[in-house]
């Protein structure tokens, strides 16, 4: 038997009877000795047998009761990841400071010019070498260590570079203080540079200390979409309500939520009404209202009324834990101009490596007396200038922005390709139902041709498309049941393909359909025909009632434009965006809605299944095309699109054709979206120019190009300045992406 | 004038076994079946596995550096960016549905390693 004893937090443990319970489950497991749980610190503690029992046996104990064991690295929690951050941050911060000061003192002990002001002590060669030991081998030590396991796995990275270069300066300069004569004797001035070895690892540690505390603020959004998880959820079980953490929540738990609370999970409201502030997850400012059988989004809140919900999706399925996975996944992936990048850093390290040793031999050999001192110092400068790192970081952090920022107004990017895509799009192709027109069609005119009044009119069309199956039918009947208007009953009721219906009410026989239906029938349309043609010109399907063989009104019915479509379609117009819309209507009724909202090129009549081939035709044109969609019956067109952008619905987030999902449903994102993805490409090419225009002219320059012609050195010192810069220079640059505002409120994405 | 000489043979020597050293090395395969510990240490062991198309495989990863270069690993073609607590063991699960060989470093593109798909 081999005894162990191990201590883990557990998490939820909020009473003396949860210690028991636990305890007890822990007990039982086959092989623990002895279990104990602190209220106090949230921990077991437990003796047992490791032959026997496992971590997994322990934690299955843990959940078994309800709660979490946090054992081993996969549980081990955000808050703990932090404060492992911030002690990180602590100890660099520490040694930044040390390197610096003991640094500061060897420079005015020996920089000329201003070692003449400095105590005699300071001046010491060996005073020197004892300041600056701890600085290389201590607050350096890191350094070292990277440096030795990268050489066993054969490769290098600026550690390296940093490790070869201070330990040339510090090994020379302690050579010289050791055996100053031995150096006089050679004929070389004996001139330490303890300043240069303590001040390059100081800066080079100040540089890695701000890019830390910088970096950690590109990875804000999905911290803060993490955070937005409610942690428990008030559910009704027994009649009773209990408060229960939200791990703990099945699908179809009832759950109350009063005025000013988080929604714990998504679910459908089957009581109660209230309005909500879903800006935190689609980004959309107004709160919407809801009521009876509305959809409720986890992580939203509340705002006014209490209502109780049915739990639809928990856990991972939750629209929230969607989006996390979304813009986490976008985060990871790779954008193609990185490739370069890429391509010059594997290759990197070593070449520089191999520069700094041309430099030594070409100064040595060809370089102005004193020749080794040169030599020495133009290759420390050489090794410590570079600066790989920038080039890695360069588009990762602005992918890493730029996709946060999406998710926070709604725009839902799959991945960096899709991200770096879209600022090239020259087309935009939107599916006209669903996605410009709410996909709902409405009752838009009523028009009696007789004494009969609208009621009148809309209670027969009502009855008798009670029994259609038509998905016009529905709009005329929802209109009928919004006036609260009592149906009459139908006798004989007959669909007629293509046409219409009819159907006897009250004795009277009543049809009602479409043209064809009233040339068949012989019923004249007289004088209307004109009402009928200006209405068809402005997007709307007639229908035509007649009683007993006489037309007795006109029903119009037109699937409505969404709000936000004017504005959206304007913004991408500034954008110097071609917009073209597709529809399967016919050519009038398309014509009159692409009109309205002063779309030139308008693709109609066009069945679902050729949409994907006309994307591609206009693809042909050498236009690089989006496809706007629901992401439904779209799909084929979605993925033939070089973007495909669906509009989100429902609490459906990862929509799998679409490289963009909007889950606010707001046109004016398509342009926001843009806007975004021309920003973020921007900020990543700034990066790039800065990151590899900074190692192309600095390496020269630190290797003495400049010398024979200006008599420009650089002096290692700042050498680790600018290095140190270079890389916090570029994470700043990409977290300025966050101040810029990709709102897709017209009035401000222009700017 | 001897020294030059010496200089310059001991250089061009000292540039030729860098470039033997970091960029002719070959790299040892390994063949993974379900799952696979990775050790973050100065770089990755063993930084090429080869794994089965269409089967999930776990690459278990242990980062043993401090250095911060290492703290996170991106697998770009299969979309992640993991964090790596110091000696902590971080499972990624990949099911890979194309051959290939796919590139992995860490967060800063500055360590490498592959996973080759057959």
């Amino acid at each position: 038997m081999s005894e162990t004893k191990k201590t883990f937090s557990i998490k939820g443990i909020h009473c003396a009877s949860c210690v028991v319970l636990l305890e007890d489950s822990l007990n039982k497991v086959d092989g623990v000795l002895k279990a104990t749980v602190n209220l106090a610190t949230e921990k077991a503690t437990v003796v047992y047998d490791s032959n026997k029992v496992t971590d997994q046996n322990l934690a299955g104990a843990v959940s078994n009761v309800g709660y979490k064991a946090l054992i081993g690295g996969a549980e081990k929690n955000e808050s703990d990841e932090k404060s492992e951050k911030q002690k990180e941050l602590r100890d660099l911060k520490i040694k930044v400071v040390v390197s610096l000061f003991l640094g500061g003192l060897i420079l005015w002990g020996s920089f000329p010019g201003l070692m003449e002001t400095a105590p005699t002590i300071l001046q010491s060669f060996l005073v020197q070498l004892i300041l600056s030991t701890p600085v290389q081998f201590w607050a350096g030590w890191g350094f070292y260590r990277a440096t030795v396991l990268t050489l066993k796995h054969r490769t290098a990275n600026m550690d390296t570079l940093v490790a070869i270069g201070t330990t040339v300066a510090y090994g020379y300069s302690a050579f010289i203080a050791l055996f100053p004569n031995i150096v006089a004797t050679i004929g070389i001035e004996p001139a330490p540079y303890f300043d240069v070895a303590a001040i390059i690892i100081g800066l080079i540690l100040l540089g890695r200390y701000f890019e830390a505390k910088a970096k950690a603020g590109t990875s804000e959004a999905i911290k803060k979409l993490i955070g937005l998880q409610a942690r428990t959820a008030r559910v009704v079980r027994n009649e009773k309500e209990v408060d229960i953490l939200i791990s703990e929540v099945v699908i179809g738990d009832i759950i109350r939520v009063r005025p000013g609370e988080k929604i714990p999970v998504d679910g459908v409201i089957v009581e109660g009404e209230s309005s909500i502030d879903e800006s935190m997850v689609t980004g959309e400012s107004i709160p919407v209202d809801k009521s009876n059988g509305a959809n409720v989004i986890g992580a939203t809140i509340n705002k006014t009324g209490t209502f109780t919900f049915k739990a639809t999706k928990i856990g991972q399925e939750t629209m929230l834990a969607q989006i996390i996975k979304l813009v986490q996944e976008a985060q990871g992936s790779k954008a193609p101009i990185q490739r370069l990048a890429d391509l010059v850093s594997s290759y990197f390290v070593p070449a520089v490596l191999m520069l700094a040793i041309a430099t030594f031999v070409v100064w040595y050999i060809f370089g102005a007396p004193p020749a080794l001192t040169f030599a020495l110092l133009n290759t420390i400068a050489v090794l410590i200038i570079a600066c790989p790192c920038a080039m890695g970081l360069a588009t990762p952090t602005a992918i890493m922005v730029g996709t946060g920022k999406g998710a926070e107004q709604g725009i839902l990017i799959r991945d960096a390709e899709s991200l770096e895509t879209a600022h090239k799009i020259t087309t935009i192709i939107f599916d006209k139902t669903g996605t410009l027109t709410r996909g709902q069609p409405e009752v838009t005119d009523i028009i009696s041709v007789n004494s009969m009044s609208k009621d009148e009119l809309l209670i027969l069309a009502g009855s008798i498309e009670k029994g259609s199956e038509h998905s016009l039918a529905e709009s005329i009947v929802k209109k009928a049941e919004e006036e609260k208007l009592a149906l009459s009953k139908v006798e004989g009721f007959q669909a007629i393909a293509g046409h219409g219906v009819e159907g006897i009410i009250d004795g009277k026989k009543i049809m009602f359909g479409n043209r064809r239906l009233m040339e068949k029938e012989n019923i004249a349309v007289g004088a209307t025909n004109n009402e009928i043609e200006k209405m068809e010109t402005n997007g709307k399907t007639v229908m035509m009632l007649a009683i007993d063989g006489k037309l007795s009104g006109l029903i119009a019915v037109a699937d409505v434009i969404k709000e936000s479509a004017e504005d959206g379609l304007a913004a991408l117009q500034k954008l110097g965006i071609e917009v073209v819309m597709i529809t399967g209507d016919n050519q009038r009724t398309a014509n009159a809605i692409g009109n309205s909202l002063g779309i030139k090129r308008i693709l109609a009549e066009v069945l679902p299944d050729q949409k994907e081939a006309e994307v591609r035709k206009i693809q042909a044109e050498g236009k690089i095309v989006a496809m706007v969609g629901d992401g439904i019956n779209d799909a084929p067109a979605l993925a033939a699109a070089d973007v495909g952008i669906a509009m989100g619905s429902g609490t459906d987030v990862a929509i799998e054709a679409a490289d963009i999902t909007l889950i606010n449903k707001d046109l004016r994102s398509v342009a926001a979206a843009i806007v975004l993805s021309q920003k973020t490409m921007r900020t990543i090419k700034q990066n790039l120019f800065w990151a590899f225009g900074y190692n192309i002219i600095l390496i020269p320059v630190a290797m003495g190009v400049l010398y024979p012609f200006f008599g420009i050195l650089l002096n290692p010192i700042f050498a680790s300045g600018a290095m140190a810069t270079s890389s916090i220079s570029v994470v700043l640059n990409s977290l300025l992406l966050k101040q810029k505002k990709i709102d897709f409120k017209i009035n401000k994405l222009i700017n | 004038m001897v020294d030059k000489i010496i200089v310059t043979i001991i250089g061009a020597a000292a540039i030729m076994f860098t470039y033997w050293f970091f960029l002719m090395k070959k790299d040892k395969e390994v063949l993974v079946s379900d799952s696979v510990d990775i050790v973050v240490e100065g770089g990755y062991s063993p930084n090429v596995v080869s794994i089965s198309k269409g089967k999930t495989t776990k690459l278990n990863f242990i980062r043993k550096d401090q250095n911060t270069c290492l703290e996170e690993v991106v697998l770009p073609d299969f979309k992640v960016r993991k964090y790596l607590p110091l000696n902590q063991k971080v499972t990624i699960e990949i099911t890979p549905q194309k051959n290939g060989e796919f590139k992995y470093s860490c967060g800063m593109n500055m360590f490498h390693g592959k996973i080759i798909v057959r």
